[in-house]
């Protein structure tokens, strides 16, 4: 599993997040991807190998491993972090689209000697609002979807958060009931539950994050209501943008000048 | 046998040196302590776990022996030993002991945002060079106000962590020495069975050094917070000192002008 390559696309989406969103982000790869790492994985090293039954009965061990552990806990939170962190791609994949529509519209109407505008263009913070506004919102939605799905399945599969000791097995081909022991459950559970901690204070954070959104485009819808209406709405910004670009303003300001004015109004 | 697959301890490695690029940004801003504390925390705390530690407690459990053929019993018995592995205890010591060092260096970049639109406001429609840009990342901000505050809670965060782990480690395992054998008379072993540790002598040596760097820490971690105590508490006094000068001139001059006045 290739955590860094994840982590290099999460930071690179990350500019356009919220604080909110960062801290998920720094609390996402430091307790829950690092501790996954050097700590959960070697606890469950040994999960099948340590896994002892009272019975010379070939097989019986087998089975009854396949029994009481369809997928491993280790494979769970993988799968969860690869599926938490999914949602984050669909907004840096939307913010490269509308970077590509604005160098187009940029370089369809350009003159010489724009590439410093197209690096600031490509530089910029989006803010979030329209488009990306439901784009970040539907993403966040579905992290709070995926983490809670995966830990109640967790919860479901394994009969709660805490490891027993011995767990009592009659699959063919034991022998009527047979005694099985667990290898390192104390640890095992004290891992699963920091690592439920740690799932559970991600969705808050998500939780919090979303709330903030609604309100901000709440607080923004009333605030333009009351305002100036002819105040731009954002995807008509980058029109804007591009217009002035085209033909620089009469009164004697370059148009170089004046795309540094309209990016610092703008962001 | 239980061996720690050579992929695991690589991706380990690789997941230690990305906190070290992190926490090597933060360093920037840190005081002469804060530097000399992150490098006894990489050199001698992960290095040495990384390297040491993981190899010595790798065959801990395949290699803990009971002596019994009841089976299940060295399961369980192990078990009731080793609650939480010292290497488990020790990665979240480090982890968490970490982690106080980004809240600064997120205050940092915070600050570092705000100056950067104060700047960029203030231009107003002239161009920002890249050099003043440059500048403005690369400078060192002081360690004064809201700063001051976030460091130093992050400096007792540290101290608490430490203190923390260490006392647990200490409570869990009766002490920093590893017994050759223990007794165990957990169910399913019939009666009272000795149980054979694995490598007692090298781990007890191991958990004293990792106990001390940890002591060498928070005392570092102590130095460091009096040291900013100290030159707070003589910037208040300066500031206190320089205001009583500015009234005794204020106050001297208004004088001479009615007593010019006067006469």
């Amino acid at each position: 599993m290739s955590w860094p390559a994840l982590y290099a696309q999460l930071v690179g989406a990350n500019r356009h997040s919220t604080s909110l969103g960062k801290t998920w982000l720094s609390v996402l790869f430091i307790f829950r991807v690092m501790v996954l790492v050097v700590a959960a994985e070697s606890v469950w090293g040994d999960e099948q190998s340590d896994f002892t039954c009272n019975t010379l009965q070939p097989g019986c061990e087998n089975v009854c491993y396949d029994q009481f552990f369809p997928v491993s806990h280790i494979r769970l939170w993988c799968l969860q972090l690869v599926f938490v962190s999914a949602p984050t791609l669909l907004v840096a994949m939307y913010v490269a689209y509308r970077n590509h529509r604005d160098k187009r519209k940029a370089g369809f109407l350009s003159t010489k000697g724009l590439d410093e505008e197209l690096e600031t263009l490509k530089k910029r913070r989006l803010p979030i609002t329209g488009a990306l506004w439901w784009t970040y919102a539907c993403s966040l939605v579905f992290r709070l979807l995926f983490e809670a799905g995966f830990m109640y399945a967790l919860y479901v599969v394994y009969d709660g958060f805490q490891m027993p000791r011995l767990v009592q097995c009659d699959q063919w081909p034991c022998p009527n009931l047979v005694d099985c022991f667990i290898s390192r459950p104390t640890e095992k559970t004290i891992f699963t539950v920091f690592m439920a901690t740690a799932s559970s204070i991600c969705m808050v954070l998500n939780v919090a994050e979303l709330v903030y959104l609604v309100a901000k485009a709440v607080n923004s819808c009333f605030s333009t209501k009351t305002s100036d209406p002819s105040k731009a709405h954002s995807s008509q910004d980058n029109i804007h943008l591009a217009a002035s670009l085209l033909s620089p303003v009469a009164d004697g300001i370059s148009s170089r000048q004046h795309i540094m004015y309209m990016y610092t109004y703008h962001c | 046998n239980f061996k720690t697959p050579p992929m695991s301890l690589l991706l380990a490695t690789m997941s230690w040196g990305a906190l070290y690029a992190q926490l090597g940004g933060v360093n920037k801003h840190s005081t002469s302590l804060g530097k000399i504390w992150l490098s006894v925390l990489f050199i001698f705390r992960i290095t040495i776990l990384v390297l040491a530690a993981e190899s010595v407690w790798g065959d801990e459990q395949s290699d803990f022996t009971c002596n019994t053929q009841q089976p299940g019993c060295k399961n369980v018995c192990y078990d009731h030993f080793f609650p939480v592995s010292h290497i488990r205890m020790w990665c979240l010591q480090l982890i968490f002991v970490s982690t106080p060092a980004l809240l600064v260096a997120m205050h940092v970049a915070y600050r570092k945002r705000g100056d950067k639109k104060t700047m960029l406001a203030s231009n107003g429609t002239e161009k920002m060079t890249d050099t003043d840009l440059e500048t403005l990342r690369k400078r060192r901000l002081p360690i004064t106000g809201t700063l001051w505050w976030t460091y130093t809670c992050s400096l007792f965060f540290r101290l608490i962590f430490e203190g923390g782990f260490m006392y647990a480690l200490y409570f869990v395992y009766d002490g920093f020495q590893m017994p050759r054998l223990v007794k165990c008379e957990q169910w399913p072993c019939p009666n009272k069975v000795d149980c054979f540790i694995s490598r007692p002598t090298e781990k007890t040596v191991f958990t004293i050094f990792m106990v001390s760097s940890s002591a060498i820490c928070m005392v570092l971690n102590v130095a460091e917070l009096f040291y900013l105590i100290v030159k707070a508490v003589m910037r208040c006094m300066a500031r206190a000192s320089r205001r009583k000068l500015w009234d005794l001139e204020k106050y001297t001059s208004y004088f001479l002008y009615i007593h010019e006045q006067i006469m």
